[in-house]
Parts: C-alpha cells; structure tokens; sequence
C-alpha cells in the first residue's frame, strides 16, 4: 500500500503544475481567449433567456408580421406570425445548448467507460470494436430517423441520437489513451503492488485520460449543435411552436425572398456557437499538447 | 586498422582540399531571440580523407552537418564560408545548392528506418537521385540502383531492389542510405551518427563499407559521432567540438596519444580504453551539461566543467592554435593545456 | 496481407449480421402491432391478418429473422405502404441521384481539401495558411443546410445562375445534369472538405518533419518532388480513411441536402418515408445504408492496403 502511493503522489503535482501551464497558454491565446467569451456570453444569455428574451417566444402579433430588423420594439425583426425574432432566437439558442449538452454527456456516459474497458482489458476489445463497428454503421441522421420513426420526434430524442453517434469517437479515443496509459510505469508500478483492475482504471489511467476526454467533448459540442439544428429543421427534433434554430431556418426556408433576416439569423447564430466552440477546442488541444506549439 | 596504414593516406597539408570550413556560424531565430548553435568552426576535408567530428549531444556536430549543403530550415542564419573544391556554398541560390546535393555533396542520416521513406521501394529511392541528378531513364537508374546495392555489401541485390524500408533489416537499411548516397559518385559523403542505431556487430560493417569506399571511389567522409570508438576505428583526422566550437582538431594517433585539451581529456577518460581501464581504473564522468552558447561569448564554454578553469578561462576565449609550435596540426582552444607526457613530446618533435 | 483481409472480411460480415439484427428488431420495437403500423389506412381485422401472414408476423421471431434476410437479399424489401411501389425499384431510382451526388461531392471535398490542406502545410506562418485555417474552421462550423439555403436565396433566385431544385438525369442530358447537382455538391462537400484539410494539414507537417523528407531533400529533390512524391504520398493514407470513416456524415448530408434542393434522391426518399410512416421504405433505407457504409469501409481498408505496403506484409495497420 505504501508503494502504491508513491505514484498517486508523483503524479498530482505534475498535474497541478501541467493545469497552470495548460492554462497560462490558453490566456496568451488570443483566440482561445475570444472564443471563450463568446462562449461565455451565450452561456449566460441561454440560462438566462427566459427572463432577458424581449417577448415571449410563443405571441404572436399578427399586425405586425415580416418586421424588418431594426424596427422600433423588434431589434432583430418578427417572423411571419409577428414572432420577435430576437426573443425566439435567444430561447432558440437555449434549446441547441441544451441539446448539445445532453448528447455530448449521453456520449460520455457510455462511451468512457466502454473506451476503459476497450484499452485496459485486452478480452473485451474485440468486443467493444464489434459494438463502435456497429454504431459507425448507422449515420446519424439515419439513427435519428429511425429513432423517430420509433419513438417520435422530441427534443429528447434528438439528443438522444447525435449522442449515439458521437460514442463511438469517444469509445475511439478513450480507448488509445488507455493504451498509452497502461503501457507506463506508474500504472504497471500500481499492477505490480496487487492493486485491482477497476482501482487502477478509478484512480490511475481515468484521472490522466480527462484532458483527452476533455478535448474530444469539446469537439464534440458544435457536432451536435449542428446534428440538432439539422433534425429540427427537419422536423424530427424539437417540435414547433417551441423555439429551436433548427425550426426557424425550417419555417423561414418557405418565405425567405421575402423575409431574407429570418433566414439568415438564426444560421449566423448556429455558426457562431459552433465556431466558438471549434476555435476553443483547438486551442485546448494545442494547449494540452505536451509538444507545445508546434501547429 | 593500424598507425601505419593511417600514415598512408593524404592529408591537408598535401593536397588541395575538396571541403573548406571557414569560420562558419550558424544562429537560429526563435521566440526568445536569437540561440547561436555553431561559433567560427573551420575544418578542411582532403581527397580521400575521413574526418571525424566528435562531440557530446547538442554541441552542434549535426548542425554543422546540415549546414554544409545549406540543409538547415529557414530559421537558421548561416554565415562564414563553405568552399566545395573552391566553389563557395554558403548563401549561394537553393537552385544551385539542389545540383550539389545527392551529387557532389551526400548525406547518411542517424536512423535508417525513419530517413527512408517506408511507402516507396529502395529501388526506387536510390533511382530517384540518379534521375534527378544523372537525367537516367528509369530502367537504367533501377539497373544501377542493383549495382549499387550490391556494392554496398546487400546479398541478392536484384530482389531487395524491389522491397519497401520495413522488409530490411537495421544495418541493411543502413547500406541502403549509403548506397543512395553515393549513387552519383560524391566528392563529400557527411555521414551524421551512421552507426549509432545499430548493433555493435552492425556497425562494424558499415564502417568497413565506408572505408571501401573511400578507398575504391576516393570519397572524402565527414563522420560525425559522439563515439569515440567509430572515431579510433575510421577516422584519419578528428575535430572535437563542444558548445558550438571547435575546441581541438589532431591526426587521430595523436589526439588518442596526447590529448590537450582539457574537455578532450575527459571525453577520453569517459570512453573506456581496452587495456587501460579494463578492472582498474574507474571511467571518469564529466560533471554538468554542455551549456548553452550564446551566454558565453567572451569565455571558455567549457570553463563551467573544467577541473583546470581560472579567472582568465571565464574572461578570454582562448584562440584554436597549435599547442606545441612544432606540431602544427594538432590545435586547441585552451588556455591551461594538458601537459603531454614527456615521451610523446620528444617522439613529436623528434 | 491476405490474414489481415480475411480478418476485415469477417469482421464486416459479422457487422453486417448484427446491424441485420438491429434493423429487424428495430421495426418489431415499432409502438403497438406491426401490423398496425404496416397496415396504414386500411386496418381491418382481415387486412391486418393478411399483412400478418404477409410478413410471416404470426410466426417465431427466428424464422421471421431468416425470411426477412432471405428477402432483402434478393432486393425483396415489400411494398411502400403509401404508394404500393415496390421498394425495390423505389430505390433504383432513387440511388443513382445519391451516388452521383456523393461522388460529386467527395471529388470536389478531396480536391478542395487536400490542395488547402497542403498549401496550409507548405506555406506555414503565410496569410495563405491562416486563410486555409479559418476557411476549414468555418467549414467544420457551418450548418450546411443553411448553407443550402443562402445558396439558394442569393444564387439561385437572385441570379438565375444556377437550377433552385429540380434533376436531369445523367444520361438523359449530362450538362443540364451537372447543371443541377453542381450546387448541392459543393455544398455537401463543404464539411468533409473542411475535415479532410485539416486532416491533410496535419500529416503533411508530420511528413515534413520527418526523416525521410529530409533525406529527400539531401538528394537533391525539387521542393516540388519533395512534397509530391515523399510527403504528401504518405499524407494521403491518412485522407483515403478519413473518407470511408466520414461516409456516415457525407449521407446524413446528403439526406438534407437533397431535401432542400428537390432532388428526386435516397434522401429525400427517406424523410418523406419518415413523415408517411412507411415503415417498408424506412427500413429498407436503414438497412441498406448500413450495408452501403459496411462494405464501403472494408473497400477502404482494402485500398489502403494498397497504398501502405506495410500493412500489405504484415498485415497490421501500422
């Protein structure tokens, strides 16, 4: 047992010292540092968009319909209900974060433990590859609709879908880290000691494979920001007259030579949130690379 | 591989060189200003002639390499001058530095396996150089690309011809660069760390199939290493470098016999010697780690780790001279020299 | 070479077999009767025990499981349950459009991606590399359909340059034919063009760095030669799998894709299926999708044995 703790210790300060450097790099990264706020801001403009949003997203006003942005009460314009555009879009973009949230951690839930077992125990990787073979087989918008056909279109379920398909790039590269992991001395120094397999797995190679981990949700986010904005405009995701990007691009496809803002808009915002979070997630990666600057 | 046979090949001061150094100076641009690599180095390579460049990891041995045929990335800053068979290189258009490579000036590589490319046949990559430099025809470079396999000691040439890096074994690989590298018949082949990723049986054979080709194609060899034992085994002559400079350069009898500087002393007395310190003596480390350069300007860069440093080592750099004026082929750069011992003065002088 | 094929081939087969299963236990997870939900309009206790017996509902799971393979092997996936088309040549139709348009798009994203991502490479420290960069993050952002839209709005309608929906098909008249998929093509393309250059980016600076390119350039080589025949040649592994693994997102998109230009495709096929609750037709589309990625991966695998001759001795890809 002494033994056993030597590495636990060697290995803390060497995170607590990579976590300062990983952060010192991010804040000298002007676009780490851009993209961060973007994010912040949206973050806190969708916890909040039920008491910022201008109107209610679901009244209507219908003197006042195809209002062009800029127009005294509309900042962004109405829709063709007299919808104020601005308010759906904020609860819009809450909706594509929640969403997004929720696959990425459906994702997660199933995916590190199975990548773990995947890389630590040489008998179920074949297994666990059958399974993300299987996965991959299914496209995204495939698995949605047949989830849909199933067991209708929701919210839910759109999550649901996009955090299926993204299991199998978590189970991917969980899986190689552990590898990595496994094959190092602190690890073996911990299997040699007797401790067990789901020990080793808790405290050793899971603490060391979150940046990894880390790095591939936020990768993951904008996929699903824009697998869900692809469902709703669809209409196998959140159902009108709830708000959702995805629906609005929907609704204002069939009016666009007239109204052109209305479809324009809400894409910008998609873009942006998905963008943000790209930009955000190279720069983590960079800053988690160990062989520092080198893209 | 006796004195005698040494004696028997040309040296400098004979023949015209084919390769001048002169003060050459390589810099590096990065984030945190300028890192000088290499400070003033000259060595000269005679027809025929194998030099050996030794020196600790990161004292720009390899650098200098690299420098010679202007193979440094664009961050390096080269100055000085490097004179093939009179012909200036330094600063000199890629165009005409791209005729020089492969064909009068060719390059061996540390790892076998990384520095040929796994997704193309050897074949193939030996025949390359022939047609970009030679202008063959594809057969003929693939004849010749057998012929050269085979010169280097490869058994079944005309079927290796025809397999990818990954097939070959280590040494093979090994044979296979310097086979390219001598495809078009180089006046200068620099061979950086040849043998050091190999076994030490390996690495006997690739010294013997340098040491043919000096002797059957005359190649002049830059051999660069921080073995001693490759340096005793094929070099004629030897520079020493550390920290970027040249601090000793010898006839390699001499530089094993009496070495003057005192950084030479101690790479010898770290290098086991058979006979010497076989049971008896214990094999002397150097204490420290070859300091970075542009620190030292105006100072001995080995002062730091100098069992003999005084106030004058950390204030002058001492100039590469001839030690003993008699002997003036053997220089260092060292202001309190080792004392020969008595015998080998008087056989030097005599 | 031949353990590692034998190897892929049974591991697709075995993919095959389970994403069989999926498919088929997936319909029978429809909400309520199969049969209820096959029958559509018409549900009268004879028509619904007609359907039964049809697709051999009244019998055990297994042997139902064994006809149903039986069938779709044979290109049997029923009948639409809208139309009475048989499926079967529903798809005929449909699938040229889609594979015309995916191979459209994949030429242009290679094309696209591997020269930016190459520029991006060679170029390190340009304007042309921060161009390249941001190009492909904007790619990776964007929302493709949206994309569609805009396309559409300002390209389409505005300027008459290019068809808004509609399809000629190939052999009836190829120039009007491109005419129409040009568009939907480069947008389709747009993220995978963008995956692949970053792809392609990063394993040309692995390549550039590496050993062998230095060697190259020790021989001599043009600048041209160094990238071309040593560096990107080795880059371009890694690209072949990014398109077999990226398959799955090319037909998502394209499904929208195709819904928003019109086109007469598997996609549009399959969304309009979605919405009638022709569950035949929905079926058969995610069988066969799944079959299509499958068999298409173990090609990939099989190409890039060709191009990697490590993998082709040792069987192991490296």
């Amino acid at each position: 047992m002494t033994v056993l703790t030597v590495p636990t210790v060697d290995a803390a300060p060497a995170g607590l010292s990579r976590r300062t450097r990983v952060l010192r790099r991010l804040r000298r990264n002007p676009l780490a540092v851009v993209s961060f706020v973007v994010l912040a801001l949206a973050a806190i403009i969708a916890v909040l968009s039920p008491w910022l949003a201008p109107y209610a997203v679901e009244q209507t006003d219908f003197g006042h319909t195809f209002a062009a942005p800029g127009t005294p009460g509309h900042v962004l314009g109405t829709d063709d209900l007299g919808r104020d555009v601005l308010s759906r879009i904020m609860l819009g973009a809450r909706a594509s974060l929640q969403v997004a949230i929720l696959a990425v951690a459906t994702s997660l839930v199933i995916g590190v433990p199975l990548g773990l077992a995947a890389g630590y125990f040489r008998a179920w990787d074949a297994v666990i590859s059958r399974f993300t073979d299987l996965l991959l087989a299914f496209p995204f918008l495939i698995m949605a609709v047949g989830l849909a056909a199933i067991r209708g279109a929701s919210l839910t379920n759109a999550a649901v879908a996009v955090g299926i398909a993204q299991i199998p790039g978590v189970i991917r590269v969980v899986r190689s880290d552990t590898l990595r992991l496994k094959s190092l001395d602190f690890v073996a120094a911990a299997v040699v000691d007797g401790a067990s397999d789901l020990w080793v797995l808790a405290r050793h190679i899971l603490p060391n494979a979150t940046s990894v981990i880390l790095v591939q949700a936020t990768v993951a986010i904008p996929v699903a920001i824009l697998g869900e904005a692809v469902l709703s405009f669809l209409g196998l995701g959140i159902q009108p007259p709830a708000p959702s990007l995805g629906t609005m691009l929907a609704t204002a496809q069939q009016f666009a030579a007239r109204a052109p803002w209305a479809a324009v808009l809400p894409g910008v915002v998609i873009m942006g949130l998905a963008l943000a979070f790209n930009v955000f997630g190279d720069a983590l990666r960079d800053a988690l690379d160990p062989k520092g600057d080198r893209r | 591989m006796t004195t005698a046979e040494r004696t028997g090949t040309p040296s400098s001061a004979v023949e015209a060189p084919v390769l001048e150094v002169r003060d050459l100076s390589v810099a590096f641009r990065t984030e945190g200003g300028t890192v000088s690599a290499v400070d003033r180095v000259s060595l000269d390579l005679a027809p025929g002639e194998i030099v050996g460049m030794v020196g600790e990891s990161g004292c720009g041995k390899s650098v200098t390499a690299m420098s010679i045929a202007g193979l440094l990335p664009g961050s390096a800053r080269v100055t000085g001058s490097v004179r093939l068979q009179g012909t200036e290189l330094v600063g000199t258009r890629e165009s005409v530095l791209r005729r020089v490579r492969g064909k009068e000036i060719a390059y061996i590589f540390q790892e076998p396996m990384t520095s040929l490319n796994p997704v193309l046949t050897v074949g193939r990559q030996i025949g390359e150089v022939l047609q970009v430099h030679e202008r063959m025809s594809g057969r003929a470079a693939r004849a010749r690309a057998v012929e050269l396999l085979s010169l280097v000691g490869i058994p079944s040439a005309a079927t290796r011809v025809d397999n990818y890096p990954h097939q070959l074994s280590g040494g093979m690989r090994q044979r296979v660069m310097i086979a390219m590298a001598v495809a078009c018949g180089p006046k200068v082949l620099v061979a950086d760390e040849p043998t050091t990723a190999l076994d030490v049986t390996v690495q006997a054979g690739i010294l013997q199939v340098l040491r043919d080709l000096r002797d059957r194609l005359g190649t002049s060899i830059l051999i660069i290493t921080h073995d001693l034992g490759v340096i005793a085994d094929v070099a004629d002559r030897v520079v020493v470098m550390y920290a970027g400079r040249v601090v000793e350069r010898a006839p390699v009898t001499d530089l094993f016999a009496f070495p003057y500087h005192q950084y030479t002393a101690g790479l010898l007395s770290a290098s086991p010697t058979p006979g010497v310190h076989a049971g008896t003596q214990r094999l002397q480390e150097i204490p420290g780690l070859v300091p970075v350069l542009s620190t030292q300007p105006d100072a001995c860069t080995f002062a730091d780790r100098c069992p003999a440093a005084d106030a004058r080592c950390r204030e002058a750099a001492p100039p590469l001279e001839a030690v003993r004026p008699a002997i003036n082929d053997h220089v260092a750069a060292c202001w309190h020299p080792c004392p020969a011992p008595r015998t080998h003065v008087e056989e030097a002088t005599a | 070479m031949a353990r590692y094929l034998i190897t892929r081939a049974w591991q697709s087969a075995l993919t095959l077999l389970l994403s069989t299963i999926v498919v088929f236990l997936g319909v029978r997870a429809l909400p309520g009767d199969p049969a209820l939900a096959l029958a559509g309009e018409d549900r009268s206790p004879e028509a619904l025990e007609a359907i039964r017996h049809h697709y051999g509902l009244d019998q055990p799971l297994p042997l139902q499981f064994v006809r149903y393979v039986g069938r779709a092997a044979q290109g049997d996936f029923g009948e639409s349950i809208r139309t009475g088309i048989p499926v079967s040549s529903m798809l005929t139709t449909a699938l040229p459009v889609t594979v015309e348009l995916a191979i459209l798009a994949i030429l242009l994203a290679a094309a696209l991606g591997v020269g930016a991502g190459v520029l991006a490479a060679v170029r390190r420290g340009h304007p042309a590399e921060w161009l390249a960069n941001g190009l492909a993050l904007v790619g990776l952002s964007v929302p493709h359909f949206w994309l569609a839209l805009l396309a559409i709005l300002y390209l389409s309608v505005a300027t008459g340059l290019f068809p808004a929906s509609g399809f000629v098909p190939l052999l009836d008249n190829p120039v009007d034919n491109l005419h129409h998929l040009i568009l939907p093509a480069v947008i389709l393309g747009t993220g995978l063009a963008a995956i692949i250059m970053r792809q392609t980016r990063s394993a040309m600076l692995d390549s550039l760095s590496s050993d062998y390119v230095r060697t190259a350039k020790a021989k001599g080589l043009r600048p041209r030669a160094v990238i071309t025949h040593h560096a990107l040649r080795n880059s371009l592994i890694v690209v072949v799998t990014i398109v077999g693994l990226q398959l799955g997102g090319l037909i998502s998109g394209a499904v929208v894709t195709e819904q928003i230009f019109g086109l007469p495709g598997f996609g549009k096929m399959t969304i309009d299926a979605v919405f009638q609750r022709d569950y035949p037709v929905i079926q058969a589309v995610v069988l066969l999708t799944a079959t299509a990625y499958i068999v298409i991966n173990f090609l990939v695998d099989l190409l890039y044995s060709v191009i990697d001759p490590r993998i082709r001795v040792t069987g192991d890809p490296a």
